[in-house]
């Protein structure tokens, strides 16, 4: 019989699929099963968040920092926080400091909580995702006692965050987290030893340290291929420094080690959290000067001064001095970043929002080149992306 | 190695071969202005030199000042796990030059710079695949630059009579307002109105 050849097939991935963890569209050239191109479509969910960003207040700005990457937003509005404070040149005060990073870490929970149990659905394990989302749902809900709000926070400002924790969130918090353990015990006799799990992530989508540097890694992924790097111990903001906790890092840098380093970044989080509630300051949770933030709302009722600032605030805003940083916090994902330039105006000239994900799926082709279409599966959801932050 | 980032200025400025237009240092960042010329050489001795090991490119960031001959900058973020320090290469560009690819040093520059080449239309030479990426398939137009209007030029709906979506000039049912907070009395140009002499007798003091 004559020798035929056999013409690869294009596959279109998306943009509507569950394991596409939004909105990605990916074509792939299939030599069967065998993924020999893979190139990802993203954009599908572009708001241009920069340039409205560009006509928005310092102010106004913070709210579009939650709709980046939505699974954890308060971290996304730590960078630009942070980002305004240094072109400000100004600090918050200790106690916003722990508040922030309190909440942070809770934030980095939910991020990793989500991730793991809607990865490993797409791998096959229904369960972790119910459970997750129950333990999701109370962190929200302390989220809401603080904030007003589940998941859009706009909560944490330039010059500290908006209000003060209310009185006893810190022992719910506290109770919450020893609580936690047990909840991390048994999700993971679900998925840490799983035959399935293990066969579906073991040695898929490896990457290594020098690969890793090539392709702007950052976050557990970097940390999965075995480089201790994370931006909170190396670069500490706000009161990282002062906390004592360790950096999990993986060996092999596959879809597991991913998982793993995922995993024990939650159990390290909670120790943040719970020294954060022991040590936690009292003081203010918002700079005194108030051209940069508002005044209580009992001084406005009365001072004519305050209500002066407070119209102020919210018409036009404060000018930030001409200037450029580029501030990086670590985000669940991984490095998030905020370039801001000033023109000394009330409004950002340029506010670049570096979005880890975008870089972690750009590695997609590298990641899943040769791998069987299941796999390509199982490396978008171990490299944790979210079409929030990447599409901007 | 500890090394402090004024010094990693100092060393960068003496050692590097090829033209650099300005070092500066500001808030702890260093950044390094390079013409276009010598962009991917300044880009590989950090990446390369063993006191420099700037290996990750972070970030490429577009930006853009209308009121300049050269109106593009092009900013490109590096990171140095060895140092714990990032650097900062600035070049300027115009319209019709292009920026030579980073893309042979860092696969990471690749999306980076279509992001760049998307919204702002900065051209990028030998780059391997300089598509759109973040914008609308068939969209015209670099949307940040400064002279693109925030609602753009085309909206879409779904058309219930063509079965399809379809795209339209906007249409605004309110001017789209843009508020001038600029104080008259402070801020860059603090020219109270009416009073436009004032910049004609501070020239003639000056002269």
């Amino acid at each position: 019989m004559a020798e035929t050849e056999i013409k690869n097939y294009n596959l279109n991935f998306g943009p509507q699929h569950p394991a596409a963890h939004g909105v990605l569209r990916m074509v792939l050239e299939m030599d069967g099963e065998i993924i020999e191109r893979c190139d990802p479509h993203i954009g599908l969910l572009h708001r241009g968040t920069e340039k409205l960003i560009e006509h928005k207040t310092y102010v106004q700005a913070v709210p579009y920092f939650d709709r980046l990457d939505y699974v954890a937003p308060q971290n996304q509005e730590h960078a630009f926080a942070l980002a305004t404070e240094k072109l400000l040149g100004i600090k918050a005060p200790p106690r916003a400091q722990y508040i922030r990073v309190l909440f942070a870490e809770i934030g980095r929970i939910l991020n990793h909580l989500l991730n793991i149990t809607s990865y490993t659905m797409d791998v096959g394990a229904m369960t972790p995702m119910l459970w997750g989302f129950e333990e999701r749902e109370v962190l929200m809900e302390f989220c809401e006692r603080v904030s007003g709000a589940r998941m859009h926070m706009n909560y944490f400002r330039p010059g500290g965050v908006t209000a003060d924790m209310p009185t006893g969130l810190g022992d719910d918090i506290a109770a919450w987290a020893d609580s936690f353990v047990g909840f991390m015990d048994d999700l993971e006799t679900l998925i840490t030893e799983n035959r399935i799990f293990k066969q579906r992530t073991v040695d898929i989508g490896v990457i290594s340290a020098e690969q890793c540097f090539d392709w702007g890694f950052s976050g557990p992924n970097i940390r999965a291929s075995g480089v201790a790097w994370d931006l909170r111990k190396s670069q500490p903001y706000d009161c990282y420094a002062d906390l004592d906790f360790d950096i999990p890092i993986g060996k092999n840098g596959d879809c597991y080690d991913r998982y793993l380093v995922r995993i024990w970044e939650m159990r390290e989080s909670l120790k943040i959290i719970h020294q954060c509630i022991e040590k936690m300051p009292g003081g203010p949770v918002k700079v005194e000067n108030n051209k940069i933030t508002p005044p209580s709302r009992e001084s406005m009722k009365s001072s004519m001064e305050a209500m002066i600032h407070h119209f102020k605030l919210y018409t036009e805003g404060y000018h930030v001095p001409a200037g450029e940083t580029y501030t990086a916090v670590e985000a669940p994902k991984g490095e998030f970043s905020v370039f801001l330039v000033s023109d000394g105006t009330n409004k950002p000239y340029r506010c670049k929002i570096r979005a880890p994900g975008f870089a972690h799926l750009q590695a997609m082709e590298f990641l899943s080149k040769g791998h069987m279409l299941a796999d390509a599966v199982a490396n978008i959801g171990s490299i944790d992306v979210v079409f929030g932050e990447i599409d901007r | 190695m500890n090394i402090d980032i004024k010094e990693l200025g100092e060393y960068i400025s003496s050692t590097i071969s090829v033209n650099v237009d300005d070092v500066a240092f500001a808030k702890d960042e260093l950044t390094l202005t390079v013409p276009v010329a010598s962009l991917i050489k300044v880009l590989s001795f950090l990446r390369d030199d063993v006191n420099c090991q700037f290996k990750q490119l972070m970030d490429v960031c577009g930006i853009d000042y209308p009121a300049q001959e050269k109106r593009f900058g092009v900013v490109y973020n590096l990171l140095s796990l060895t140092l714990n320090l990032r650097v900062r290469v600035k070049v300027w560009t115009d319209e019709d030059t292009p920026v030579p690819t980073a893309t042979e040093l860092f696969s990471s520059a690749n999306w980076f710079e279509r992001e760049v080449w998307d919204l702002y239309g900065v051209y990028f030479s030998e780059h391997p695949d300089l598509r759109r990426i973040l914008t609308d398939y068939g969209f015209e137009g670099h949307p940040l630059r400064k002279d693109f209007p925030l609602t753009g030029y085309v909206e879409l709906r779904y058309d219930e009579e063509q079965k399809r979506v379809v795209y339209e000039p906007v249409k605004l049912t309110q001017d789209f307002r843009s508020f001038d907070f600029l104080s008259p009395w402070e801020g860059p140009k603090a020219v109270l109105p009416g009073d436009e002499k004032a910049d004609e007798i501070e020239n003639e003091d000056a002269s």
